[in-house]
């Protein structure tokens, strides 16, 4: 007998294009059977939600080691098991980064109990610095399922060229957090009418473009698979979708935030505001949001970045940059369906087949003996964003007052309930 | 309307601000009904005695978070001269940065107990900050790149006594507009006013999107000067040239300083203003700085003047709250 039956969900995996209301029976963590009148040793009642694959965020910063007062693995697996994801994968801009082995190894070991499982992403470079190649097979080896210097562009060229060229063997994508620190210069918000009228120094999107540009012809001279991180302008679109057309091995994934708002949006000097890449143009919102429709960006991804609130209340221009999106994210992108902008089935392989395959994770789909991650979801239940109540450590949300539309209610992680009702099983 | 002064009536303002934190959020009416208000303090400070009870009893603090001398001597002049007590607050921008935040700074002032705040501070935004967290009258003297409007009233102030007018003026801002506050709050409330506005300087200079201010865009002064009433030249940072911006002082000077040979390209009658501190040779010509067009001493002058309103006035908005 399974252990576990979702009954009478509106069931949608995008992987195997079903979007049938029926049960899933769960057994051992894996799949057991997709179909009606299923019974197990517990069932769920699923009648009016959405069932589907658990969500996989490739892009989270779980702040563990050395940041814990913002957030931990533990808090930040809660975190993600309220927001119906199953799958995180933490950047290494940890302190000390995670640039060897046995950091990651200690990562991976530390979240193994954990409500959802956690995937580091290894340091392209030694600290970050930009200077010299991190162990990069010891870190794969330990469990790495890519590679990236997020929060910094990789501005020696040749150093970048380098570690595309060093990272073929171990069949991982390099993830760029694209950025020309000159161009970026001391910028804090997007450069146009509204940073001119704030006061407040640009960051044209040309700062992101140019090292897009760079690293594809980069992927296309190494043959590396590149993933270009929290894409958010028209021009890194256009690179993207060309390159892609020109058959290189070129993803991107882009966040809620970019997905729904733009720099005019922003309250004057809101640091729960200021992220990078920053909130662009309606343009580039446009851009995006099209990309995520044809698929040329494939995944959705956070880019959840918590700080305590004693280092956002500061002004705008010495704020860090960062947002955090774990628990909103779901609630925000489902606007794009009722916009009419993509379909529920194509939003949900964005958010779990999607990234799956661009990271070749196991997981992302519904399939008999799948690993038994899952998303239920309620997408008509409307809630209030109230940071406090927030799993995460850190309140650092531009959605935090807003009403969103679509809340996860119950998130199950290789069979484990580990969010029922919305409320996190082993927390509280 | 000095009577008025010496023994003020309460009377209804045009305007329900708490605070004065940028010209944008200012009416035609509100900046007019200051400019008045000014002309009476004026009057006052060509008196012998120059001294008015208005004040008495009320403390304020002039919080610079940022070196001025100007603004800082001007705003004390001023409250000193209606009879506050003025209590200068003082921090280096450095050791903020290190430590306090801008919230402590806030209720470390609210704490004190004073009835009028004004504040200075090297971060765009941190006036609204203030005001937001504070109950007392906020009075912003300078946020980082954004705004500094009581250096805007003084300015049309020192214009509308030169030229008798605002509303139809041709003027003409030269220099580092990117980094400029006191462009930034001049062309806002310009365009209020109506007064046709034009900018001048290298695109290195220029903000994005500046032609949303309304102004029309120059790169060469004597496009831009063709008959302007008044062209204000503003102060040169001269560290700016590291940041690439321009080349050098000197070809800079070459381009975009302010020389008699330009004047002639302008309207009868043009004046110059400049904010100070002047680098003389770099934004003006020696000889022009001193000559009869400049009205940079009444600028200061008006300074104090439009401070002196600025002060009475929110703090009168505030006591009447109470
Ligand atoms: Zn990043």
């Amino acid at each position: 007998m399974p252990d576990l039956v979702l009954k009478n969900g509106r069931v949608i995996d995008p992987a195997h294009a079903i979007d049938a209301t029926t049960d899933i029976a769960i057994r051992h963590g894996r799949i057991a059977a997709l179909g009606d009148g299923l019974d197990g040793a517990e069932s769920i009642d699923c009648t009016g939600l959405v069932v589907c694959p658990g969500l996989i965020d490739l892009h989270v910063h779980l702040r563990d080691p050395g940041q814990e007062w913002k957030e931990d693995l533990l808090s930040g697996g809660r975190a993600a098991a309220a927001g119906g994801f199953t799958t995180v994968c933490c950047m290494p801009n940890t302190l000390p980064t995670n640039d060897t082995g046995a950091i990651t190894r200690d990562m991976v070991e530390r979240a193994a109990d954990g409500p959802v499982r956690i995937l580091p992403v290894g340091a392209i470079t030694r600290g970050l610095a930009g200077e010299a190649l991190a162990e990069i097979g010891e870190m794969v080896t330990a469990g790495a399922v890519a590679i990236s210097d997020d929060g910094c562009g990789v501005q020696d060229s040749h150093l970048m060229r380098r570690a595309m060229e060093y990272a073929k063997p171990f069949e991982i994508p390099v993830v760029i957090h694209p950025q020309d620190d000159h161009l970026f210069g001391h910028g804090v918000m997007n450069e146009g009418w509204r940073a001119t009228e704030l006061g407040l120094a640009g960051i044209p999107s040309a700062a992101e473009d140019v090292q897009i540009d760079r690293d594809i012809r980069l992927s296309a001279l190494t043959g590396t698979p590149l993933h270009v991180a929290h894409l958010s302008t028209t021009g890194g679109v256009e690179l993207v979708r060309r390159a892609q057309g020109a058959g290189l091995l070129v993803s991107a994934e882009v966040t809620p935030h970019h997905l729904l708002l733009t720099d005019t949006d922003m309250p004057a000097y809101d640091p729960d505001w200021k992220m990078s890449p920053p909130l662009r143009s309606a343009a580039d919102r446009e851009a995006v949001v099209a990309a995520l429709a044809d698929g040329t960006i494939q995944a959705i991804a956070t880019d959840h970045a918590p700080h305590a609130p004693e280092e956002k209340e500061r002004p705008f221009d010495d704020a860090p940059f960062g947002v955090i999106g774990l628990e909103t994210c779901l609630g925000v992108v489902l606007a794009l369906v009722r916009e009419g902008r993509i379909s529920l089935a194509d939003l949900i392989h964005r958010l779990t087949a999607g990234p799956a395959r661009l990271f070749g994770l196991d997981g992302g789909h519904l399939g008999v003996g799948a690993r038994a991650d899952l998303c239920c979801f309620d997408p008509e239940a409307r809630w209030r964003v109230e940071p406090e109540r927030f799993y995460s450590k850190s309140r650092n949300c531009p959605w935090a007052g807003r009403e969103l539309t679509g809340r996860p209610l119950h998130t199950i992680t290789g069979g484990r309930v580990v969010c029922r009702d919305g409320a996190v099983t082993d927390a509280r | 309307m000095a009577e008025t002064i010496d023994t003020p009536a309460p009377k209804a303002l045009p305007f329900a601000h708490t605070d004065l934190l940028d010209t944008a959020e200012l009416t035609a009416k509100e900046i007019r009904f200051l400019l008045d208000q000014a002309e009476s303090f004026h009057e006052i400070n060509e008196r012998q005695v120059k001294k008015v009870p208005t004040l008495r009893g009320a403390t304020i603090m002039d919080c610079f978070f940022e070196p001025s001398t100007r603004t800082r001597s001007s705003f004390e002049l001023a409250g000193k001269r209606l009879s506050a007590d003025v209590i200068n607050f003082s921090a280096a921008a450095s050791s903020l940065k290190k430590g306090e935040s801008l919230r402590d700074t806030a209720r470390t002032l609210a704490a004190m107990g004073t009835d009028l705040i004004v504040v200075r501070h090297p971060a765009s935004g941190a006036a609204a900050y203030l005001a937001h967290e504070l109950e007392v009258p906020v009075i912003n003297a300078g946020d980082g790149c954004h705004a500094h409007p009581t250096q805007a009233l003084l300015d049309l102030f020192t214009l509308r006594r030169a030229l008798g007018r605002l509303s139809g003026l041709k003027v003409a801002i030269v220099g580092d507009i990117t980094h400029s506050r006191v462009a930034r709050s001049n062309l806002l409330a310009m365009r209020t006013l109506g007064v046709e506005t034009r900018v001048c300087a290298p695109p290195t200079l220029l903000p994005a999107a500046v032609e949303r201010y309304g102004c029309r865009v120059f790169y060469r002064m004597a496009d831009a000067i063709e008959g302007v009433d008044a062209i204000m030249m503003l102060r040169i940072q001269r560290e700016r040239q590291g940041g690439g911006a321009f080349p050098s002082l000197r070809e800079y000077a070459h381009n975009y300083c302010l020389t008699r040979s330009h004047l002639a390209l302008a309207a009868p009658g043009c004046v110059v203003l400049h904010p100070g501190p002047i680098n003389r040779g770099v934004e003006l010509a020696h000889d022009l700085a001193d000559g009869p067009e400049s009205r940079i001493l009444d600028q200061v002058t008006a300074g104090v003047a439009v401070r002196m309103a600025v002060l009475y006035l929110f703090w009168q908005q505030h006591g009447s709250r109470q």
